[in-house]
């Protein structure tokens, strides 16, 4: 039948209407999908892609000499996308990677309740497999869906020593997530010592491999062949200005005794030796084993954690006697010659501070050959009670000045995260106990002799032992010698001149080449080096006093400065003394000559220990005492 | 007085173009679709006989040399032996659902050695002649019941057999005739009806767990059930009764119980779908009222429609729960937003919304798609192509595909009116409206604004079953155009 006279005609116009209606409603909604909704593709991306982290290798730690001491070893980290996890054996993954059955779950609940936690992202589940561990799991992981191996590297220890030095590393806190974006849950950060303050250097840059994951979470290659991965960047390697032979004999002639010992490289401020005792092996602080040991360390009434050269607060003693020389010539109390009297000690009115038996009246040389107190005790009255300066503020101030440009007071800017500033008073705290009037030269005469309110760090005592070796100056000490591919702070090169000009050492250099010849420091002696010293004896009111020594040699061109501060040791000549030499032989000789053999022995065998930590739970009981108190 | 004309100058160029042109686009989805990261080499994926992109050119070029095929025979074999291919796909049918192998639960495959071949898509041509044989008959006129049942027998037997073979996605496809029939006289008022009950539907659903003041005063789906069936009341007053001055009385009344039931609320709580009952009724009752006064049997329709439209709403409850299977309830909640499901019954949806969300107005580029490879993308090479498009093509992509088959069916309109013989025409707005029906549920489903019914993009998706069915709709079609200068 042929179509004619076709009422309906119009309706043809309706169909292609409604045709164009539904595509124009398809076309709204391909707009509000595809570019009014933003957060498809971000969804499509955490669908399709896992971001892998290629970590980088930690940038290596050498020696001054050349030789490593810290390098990496491969460990791995279990990883899991929580959202592909599906049922799984878990008594057989806890067999292959050797954790209980409890602790697994404790990881699973730890992971959720994270900070950043997410199911679409690897999240650490288990951190540093060994390979052995690693080689079990491998074999079992297709049965675990959901888990994932990344590669990492741990610290490896080339020599049991300079724990405190070399710092560890361990996971990131919150806080450095927080505080430094590049940081993600479970990466590894230095905690302390070179690791820390050069973490930057040493982490080189983190990589990222885009890998494409279908939707049962198998892997299907890379993102476009890799053309946007970012390979990662290794650490620079550092060498540190440690002398690992130096430090490794220092270390054991510490054992068993607590202390510090700082050795300098005068002439340029680098650190040769830095011993905290006690110490521990820095392996101990690596890999899963890491929490376990830093707890133990932790709860070590000796505080072997504590990095003494840089923290320990100690009155430097007696090795304070050659500053107060300097400080006395410079503004002209004394010249070398200058006389005073000392009969077994100082005595002013009723004030009496004692002194051991040598000739009187004797000169600022030998004072400070024999170590004098009567002698530093008239010196810092003259000064000030000297009116030149108008009040005794001023002149307190003044002196106090002289003797933080030596170092002392202020943090000295070494290349350490924690160090310590020390004290030395200013004229406002006498003033608040004594009374602005209340206060005279005599009322502080202990501040003379290295007592009262003077407080150094090993780190300042062995800087200040640099300014004087060097005549007038020293380099703000510093670990770091070389960065590969880069240039250590400029500060670390700058000269800080001291406040007493060059003229007024020569002969407190001497007294100091005394002491060592025919004085209190006659120990330290060498068969054909002018060693100069000073023994220091701080008294400490939770027990024995502490035994301190400082020293430099050659006399000329000095190539080395020691500060050894023994906890607990008595006089400064007992322990410190005979430590300080032996390292001065060994730096400067290569060897310890027969004479000396015997020192080695005895400080082998020597055990300080005990008696200190005597004196630590003194310490400590009367902390809590103090507490107490309101 | 008989003209003979090549084919080749005859056949319509431009809908032969859109064709190709559709047919080797959807090439190029199936080879992006079913590209694997691993094995990437370019060409590696067209001649694999194990890569769909590969099996789909095959079935293309076997889809052109049936088209080729199809222009060749004489042109009247459709008209004459169309009931004898309607009796012949309908046999296939039955004994498909008999001895075909349970595939997910559907026996719609027969199975020949290694060709799976799927008789429902090749339905679609033989029922579209049989129905265009029917109503070309001489003094054929849709008027009356009988011819209403005639023309739906003839689609429904189809429908109802692929049913059987429990494909009810393919089964909806029919329902497309009636667009046919629209167009060939039926009331629009029906159309309209479908439109109404489809609105009702949905609105009922959508809301039905949401209450209008803390749960006491109503149900707001029922309401606003209640609004749409007020609503079209008022359509057909105004369009087909045009009675303005019934329409002024009767909204005089709406406003009345609007302003009661909101009084009667301040005092005591009374659920408002109680006055929109109430309104309902006096709208019914007002309708009988003047049909008696007026004589006018039609006011009476109105009546039918209030109480047919209030059931429909109260029985979609019962219907919902016990007549359509779980899956399909699931489908429905998730598309009108009820149930919120993006693991299990949204899943699919989501995942295509995802994928064709995170294209863009560019696209990610040619195999640059990360969602439809990675699998995330269910039966991304079939039902769910359009996404590939959406992903690497983004918004200009989609819109070129939309674009074309509006440009097709827009030229297949055209041609279906050019036509001088009623089975000419008839054929035509059959094939018209079975691809629309295709086009608009696929990209409607993979887009997320219909439900999720498996049926494939006509020439785009895999499958070389629906790329003939389609071929061999188009081309008969194109073959009869041809033949309409023939004599």
């Amino acid at each position: 039948m042929a179509v004619e006279n076709d009422r309906y005609i119009g309706r043809k116009t309706t169909i292609l209407l409604i045709m164009a209606i539904i595509a124009f409603c398809y076309m709204l909604q391909l707009l509000n999908l595809q570019i009014f909704s933003s957060n498809y593709k971000e969804v499509a991306e955490n669908q399709g892609f896992l971001h892998k982290t290629k970590y980088p290798a930690r940038g290596l730690i050498y020696d001054r000499n050349g030789k490593l001491l810290v390098y990496n070893k491969p460990a791995y980290d279990v990883m899991v996308v929580m959202r592909e996890v599906e049922p799984f054996d878990s008594l057989d993954f806890c067999r292959a990677v050797n954790v209980s059955i409890e602790d697994l779950r404790k990881m699973f609940s730890d992971i959720k309740h994270s900070v950043g936690y997410s199911r679409y992202t690897p999240q650490l589940l288990i951190s540093q497999l060994s390979i052995e561990e690693y080689a079990v799991l491998q074999e079992k992981l297709f049965k675990f869906p959901g888990f994932y191996i990344q590669d990492r590297t741990l610290r490896e220890y080339t020599y049991p020593c300079a724990a405190h030095a070399l710092g560890s590393v361990g996971e990131v806190s919150q806080r450095d997530i927080d505080s430094d974006a590049y940081y993600r849950r479970g990466d590894y950060a230095g905690k302390n010592g070179v690791e820390k303050f050069y973490e930057k250097e040493l982490r080189g840059e983190k990589g990222v491999e885009i890998l494409l994951r279908d939707v049962h979470g198998r892997l299907k290659g890379s993102y476009r062949d890799g053309e946007l991965d970012v390979a990662p960047v290794s650490g620079k390697n550092i060498r540190i200005s440690i002398d690992i032979d130096l430090q490794q004999y220092a270390e054991g002639l510490m054992v068993n005794k607590i202390g510090s010992i700082v050795a300098i490289e005068p002439e340029s401020g680098e650190i040769l030796s830095l011993v905290s005792s006690p110490s521990f092996n820095p392996s101990d602080l690596v890999g899963r084993q890491r929490g376990k040991n830093f707890h133990r360390l932790m709860a070590d009434p000796l505080k072997p954690l504590l990095d003494r050269p840089m923290m320990a607060r100690y009155p430097p003693g007696s090795t304070f006697k050659p500053l107060q020389a300097l400080i006395l010539q410079k503004e002209g109390i004394i010249t070398p010659s200058t006389l005073y009297p000392c009969h077994n000690g100082f005595v002013f009115g009723g004030l009496r501070v004692g002194c051991h038996g040598h000739s009187s009246p004797l000169d600022m040389r030998h004072a400070i050959q024999t170590s004098c107190n009567g002698y530093f005790c008239w010196g810092y009255k003259a000064l000030l009670d000297r009116k030149k300066y108008g009040t005794i503020q001023a002149t307190f101030e003044s002196w106090k000045q002289d003797v933080v440009s030596f170092g002392f007071g202020y943090k000295t800017g070494v290349d350490f995260p924690n160090e310590n500033r020390g004290y030395i008073p200013n004229a406002g705290v006498y003033d608040k106990v004594y009374g602005v009037k209340g206060w005279k030269g005599l009322t502080i005469i202990s501040n003379a002799i290295g007592q009262g309110e003077i407080i150094t760090t090993p780190l300042q005592l062995a800087n200040y032992c640099c300014a004087i070796a060097n005549r007038g100056w020293w380099i703000t000490p510093h670990i770091a010698k070389e960065i590969e591919g880069g240039s250590i702070d400029p500060k670390y090169h700058e000269k800080h001149i001291t406040n007493v000009p060059f003229q007024y050492f020569e002969s407190v250099i001497d007294g100091m080449e005394m002491s060592v010849t025919g004085g209190t420091s006659r120990v330290a002696g060498m068969d054909s080096i002018v060693v100069c010293a000073k023994t220091g004896t701080a008294q400490n009111p939770h027990g024995k006093d502490h035994s301190i020594f400082m020293c430099f040699a050659p006399r000329e061109n000095p190539k080395i400065v020691i500060a050894v501060f023994v906890e607990n040791g008595g006089f400064g000549a007992t322990w410190a003394g005979p430590i300080a030499s032996l390292m001065l032989e060994k730096y400067l000789n290569g060897k310890v000559p027969d004479r000396k053999k015997y020192l080695e022995e005895r400080l082998y065998h020597a055990n300080l220990i005990e008696s200190a930590a005597s004196a630590y739970k003194r310490s400590d009981a009367s902390k809590q005492k103090n507490q107490k108190k309101p | 007085m008989r003209r003979e004309q090549s084919i080749t100058k005859t056949v319509d160029k431009m809908t032969v173009a859109i064709y190709v042109i559709l047919v080797l686009m959807g090439c190029l989805a199936v080879y992006c679709a079913s590209y694997d990261f691993d094995n990437h080499t370019l060409l590696s994926g067209l001649v694999d006989w194990n890569q769909r992109a590969c099996k789909q050119l095959v079935w293309a070029g076997v889809g052109g040399f049936l088209a080729v095929m199809v222009l060749l025979v004489n042109a009247r074999i459709f008209d004459v032996f169309a009931y004898l291919f309607y009796g012949a796909i309908l046999a296939l049918l039955i004994v498909t659902i008999f001895i075909a192998p349970d595939i997910k639960g559907s026996h719609s495959w027969l199975v020949l050695g290694p060709v799976s071949f799927q008789p429902a898509e090749l339905a679609k041509a033989a029922t579209a002649l049989a129905v265009a044989k029917c109503m070309s008959q001489y003094e054929f006129r849709l008027e009356g019941i009988i011819s209403y049942v005639r023309v739906c027998i003839l689609f429904m037997l189809p429908m109802v057999l692929i049913i059987l073979q429990n494909e009810t996605g393919s089964a909806l496809v029919y329902m497309s005739f009636f667009l046919v029939l629209y167009r060939k006289g039926m009331p629009g008022v029906l159309l309209y009806l479908a439109v109404v009950a489809v609105t009702l539907f949905v609105l009922t659903f959508k809301f039905a767990n949401v209450y209008i003041q803390d749960g006491e005063t109503g149900n707001l789906g029922l309401l606003l059930s209640q609004m749409a069936i007020v609503a079209s009341m008022f359509g057909f007053l105004i369009v087909m009764y045009k009675n303005m001055e019934m329409v002024g009385l009767c909204a005089k009344v709406l406003l009345g119980t609007v302003v009661v039931a909101r009084l009667v609320n301040f005092f005591i709580t009374v659920d408002y779908t109680w006055f929109g009952y109430a309104y309902i009724l006096f709208f019914a009752v007002y309708a009988i009222i003047m049909s008696i006064r007026k004589l006018k049997k039609s006011f009476l329709l109105l009546a039918l429609f209030a109480a047919g439209s209030v059931v429909f709403c109260l029985s979609g409850d019962y219907l919902f729960d016990n007549v359509l299977q779980p899956h399909q309830q699931s489908r429905i909640n998730v598309l009108l937003g009820v149930e919120d499901d993006p693991t299990g019954a949204g899943y699919n949806v989501n995942q295509s919304k995802i994928a064709i969300g995170s294209g863009g107005f560019f696209g990610k580029g040619f195999l640059k798609g990360t969602q439809t490879k990675l699998d995330y993308v269910p039966e991304q090479t079939t039902d769910f192509i359009f996404c590939t498009v959406g992903e690497e093509f983004g918004f200009l992509g989609c819109m070129t595909v939309i674009g074309l088959f509006l440009l097709l069916m827009w030229r297949l309109v055209v041609i279906a009116e050019r036509q001088t013989e009623s089975f000419n025409q008839v054929y035509c707005y059959s094939v018209v409206s079975i691809i629309f029906f295709h086009f608009m549920i696929n990209i409607g489903m993979v887009i997320g604004i219909m439900p999720v019914i498996g049926i494939p993009l006509p020439f785009f998706s895999y499958g070389g079953s629906s790329l003939w069915g389609f071929t061999l709709l188009l081309f008969i079609l194109l073959r009869l155009d041809a033949s309409r200068l023939e004599r």
